[in-house]
């Protein structure tokens, strides 16, 4: 019996440890089923737009016959590259290269706000506004709720450059970092498909 | 009183959590240990199920004449709207997610959910959105009168213009509830993905975890499209969008689809844990195994994802093409196909048991009869024909009633009896808990059986007067509603008292089979001693196997001996 007992909590020690050392994967887990939900939203809003698009007969409003493609195109190229360059930072934080991780955080911060910039310069001069019917409605809906993501992804982006000041932060892992990544990329990829909806496909 | 909850609870070395175990004070704090937090979800949904009960009954007061006479028009529309709201989004979703909190980490042999804080975070979110949908009485114009539903272009009306209006209080409350729900389900899903004790695979889960995880997947992948159609109906609401308002060239039906796209799911996410609790609940007072365990707890999967198939089922009479009529009918009968093999499997577990009729077992067996019943109108409802001759009358509110009430809700108090002793360490009252079942159940027939002949005669829902035809059995029906709020007395006096100074029963009053009930009564803060090393499925009744290698069980074997008297008379008998 005691030599069971003594089998059972050595196997229980280890459960302890790996447990401890698994709430970064618990983190991590937790917050990729969050971004799949968060996804749904904008699948949701996706459908709408389509069923929009679709069944409405005056989608366009009088005087509007289509979107500028060119400078939303820059600005998508900007926002793509951008996820290459979180990468590229999350790259030099695992290998300890502080210095570098924070320059090409800077970098994904600016091409970030670059494209917040480009936006809202674009929205300023649109011919249509939120009350334009339903195509005017949709536009700035999804625009407009990706574009709260984006600055969400620059103000995670700002919170992550300023702990990587504080000593000691990186003891228990990077998972603050790789969320902030993960979230970047989720925000690109639903512009991607948000581009193809709303420019390419007129 | 906060500074306590902002240090993390080491969970793994177990520091002496601050407060003695048994302080009352510790369910008013920001307290991050999952049995706390279960029970804070608990109370404070029971309290707005009070609430809602009340307008159910000023209602069912104003529906005893067909004329409208105790209650102005517009107060009984507000009432509707705020006795659907309160009872789905303040009581069965919250509630449900409180007994999830409490029993599915220590049925997995964890020691609290995956991210504590966050669990502590949703569930203070619910009582700041209820007040919040409160406090729409006192604004001018009152309550919103659009019904649970919201359905434009009624919600848009705003008839008094103000900003701040019933229907944007409503919005905001949801949105608040529908946040909590998604932190919560992020924590159930991981928690039950992640932290299941060494040796539980997942044919080792007990079928309420299954249930618990099927309800928060749809959670998951339903939740964010009501979130979407909300947020583009407050859009409409307050700065002039046209998504929804037909008369600005927007699409009203849309947002039938977003809202039943979540709202159709909504109804398994609410009635999966209660079949988890029937599954449970069964085996231990029938002393059998839980028949087809591994079919029943798959089941729950298989409605996860077919009730994401079915929701144009509450649009038939939309305008709805044929086509989408024909292949959403398949899939709404297809649902009853994991229903039903649960019920099989129920009814396989009990028969030829060992019954105990305590009154655990009764609100079960209750509650799954009463859902056979509503199961079969829900095919009635499935299908075109039928739908579209009872569509929106009070055929409609008996059934989901039948469900809702007869259903989840005798689960939800099968399931408080069921674990007071393991919340508490102490037993509730048997006579009182017999009182307070016969009261519900006879209450629950006499207030939804009248709806359906009603709606079969043609009384639509949502009046507050009604031709004098219908009166005979809106008298039974209200009769059947005033006793469900008197059924509420004994179960509150049997509960508060109980807590206070029932009998002291040990830690497995059961000799239940299942991890929760090897750790004491209440459980302490890191809930076990030692993590328990699981070496053979749940419900091993008769099989004398024991269910962990590291902790005995005593109890399962022989009498312990403090089985209450009362008991040990039924099960010696």
């Amino acid at each position: 019996m005691t030599a069971e007992r003594a089998i059972s909590q050595a196997i229980e020690a280890q459960i302890r440890q790996q447990q401890e050392h698994d709430e970064a994967g618990n983190s991590k887990f937790g917050f990729i089923v969050f971004l799949l939900s968060e996804s749904v939203i904008f699948l949701s809003f996706f459908a709408g737009y389509i069923a929009y698009k679709t069944t409405v007969a005056d989608w366009y409003p009088p005087g509007v016959t289509g979107l500028e493609t060119k400078e939303p195109l820059i600005n998508t190229i900007v926002l793509i590259s951008s996820s290459f360059v979180i990468y590229v930072a999350e790259r030099y934080l695992h290998d300890q290269k502080l210095w570098g991780f924070r320059i090409f955080l800077l970098a994904t911060m600016a091409m970030g706000s670059y494209f917040l910039f480009g936006q809202a310069v674009e929205w300023s001069s649109l011919p249509f506004s939120y009350t334009s019917g339903t195509f005017g409605g949709t536009f700035f809906l999804l625009t407009g709720f990706h574009g709260l993501h984006v600055l969400s992804g620059i103000l995670l982006q700002a919170f992550m450059l300023g702990r990587s000041f504080v000593p000691g932060n990186y003891e228990n892992g990077f998972f603050g970092v790789e969320a902030t990544s993960l979230f970047w990329h989720f925000v690109d990829v639903i512009w991607i498909i948000l581009y193809g909806l709303i420019y390419v496909w007129q | 009183m906060t500074n306590i909850s902002l240090e993390p609870i080491d969970i793994v070395r177990g520091q002496p959590y601050p407060g003695a175990p048994d302080n009352w004070k510790r369910f008013f704090t920001f307290s991050t240990d999952h049995k706390v937090i279960g029970i804070q979800y608990i109370v404070t949904s029971f309290f707005f199920f009070l609430v809602g009960g009340l307008f159910a009954m000023i209602m069912r007061g104003e529906l005893i004449t067909p004329e409208a006479d105790l209650i102005d028009r517009t107060v009984y529309n507000a009432l509707f709207t705020m006795h659907g709201s309160v009872m789905l989004f303040f009581w069965t979703f919250p509630v449900l997610v409180g007994l999830g909190n409490y029993l599915v980490p220590l049925m997995i042999g964890a020691r609290d959910m995956a991210f504590p804080r966050l669990n502590a975070v949703s569930f203070w979110m619910i009582p700041v959105a209820g007040v919040l949908m409160m406090t729409s009485f006192l604004v001018p114009g009152g309550p919103s009168q659009s019904g649970w539903w919201a359905y434009p272009p009624v919600s848009l009306q705003n008839p008094t213009g103000n900003l701040i209006n019933g229907q944007v209080l409503w919005i905001l409350a949801v949105a608040i509830s529908g946040v909590s729900s998604i932190m919560g389900a992020v924590n159930f899903v991981t928690t039950i993905f992640r932290m299941r004790t060494p040796g539980m695979t997942w044919f080792k889960t007990p079928a309420f975890v299954w249930a618990v995880l099927g309800a928060q997947l749809i959670q998951l992948y339903g939740l964010p499209a009501l979130t979407g159609g909300a947020i583009m109906l407050l859009l409409d609401l307050t700065i002039g969008t046209s998504f929804f308002a037909p008369e600005r060239g927007g699409n009203p039906i849309l947002y039938q689809h977003f809202f039943w796209f979540y709202s159709h799911p909504a109804v398994y996410v609410m009635v999966l844990p209660a079949f988890g609790i029937f599954s449970e609940v069964l085996p231990v007072h029938a002393r059998k195994p839980l028949f087809g365990y591994r079919v029943i707890a798959a089941s729950s999967i298989l409605i996860t994802i077919i009730s994401g198939t079915v929701w144009v089922h509450h649009m038939y009479a939309s305008a709805t093409p044929p086509w989408m009529r024909m292949f959403f009918m398949v899939t709404t009968m297809l649902v009853a196909v994991p229903s039903g093999i649960k019920v099989f499997g129920w009814v396989a577990t009990v028969w030829g048991g060992k019954i105990r009729f305590t009154t655990p077992m009764l609100f079960a067996l209750g509650g799954i009869s009463n859902w056979l019943f509503a199961g079969i109108t829900g095919i009635f409802l499935g299908s075109v024909p039928i739908d579209l001759h009872v569509h929106n009358t009070y055929f409609v509110v008996g059934h989901f009633h039948y469900v809702l009430y007869g259903a989840i809700v005798m689960g939800i108090y099968a399931a408080i009896y069921h674990w007071f002793p393991k919340m508490t360490g102490r037993m509730y009252y048997e006579g009182l808990g017999k009182l307070h079942f016969v009261l519900t159940y006879v209450g629950t027939a006499l207030i939804f059986l009248p709806m359906h002949p009603l709606g079969l005669m043609g009384m639509p829902r949502r009046v507050a007067s009604y031709d004098p035809e219908f009166a005979y059995w809106n008298v039974v029906a209200s009769i059947g509603g005033f006793l469900l709020g008197l059924s509420t007395l004994p179960f509150i006096l049997n509960m508060v008292s109980a807590w206070i100074r029932g009998e002291k029963v040990g830690n497995n009053p059961w000799r239940a089979y299942g991890l929760e009930w090897l750790t004491s009564s209440p459980p302490s803060v890191e809930n076990y001693e030692q993590l328990p090393l699981v070496i053979s499925g749940p419900y091993g009744y008769g099989k004398n196997q024991p269910l962990v290698s590291n902790i005995p069980n005593p109890g399962l074997t022989e009498f312990p001996e403090s089985l209450p008297k009362s008991l040990m008379q039924e099960t010696t008998s």
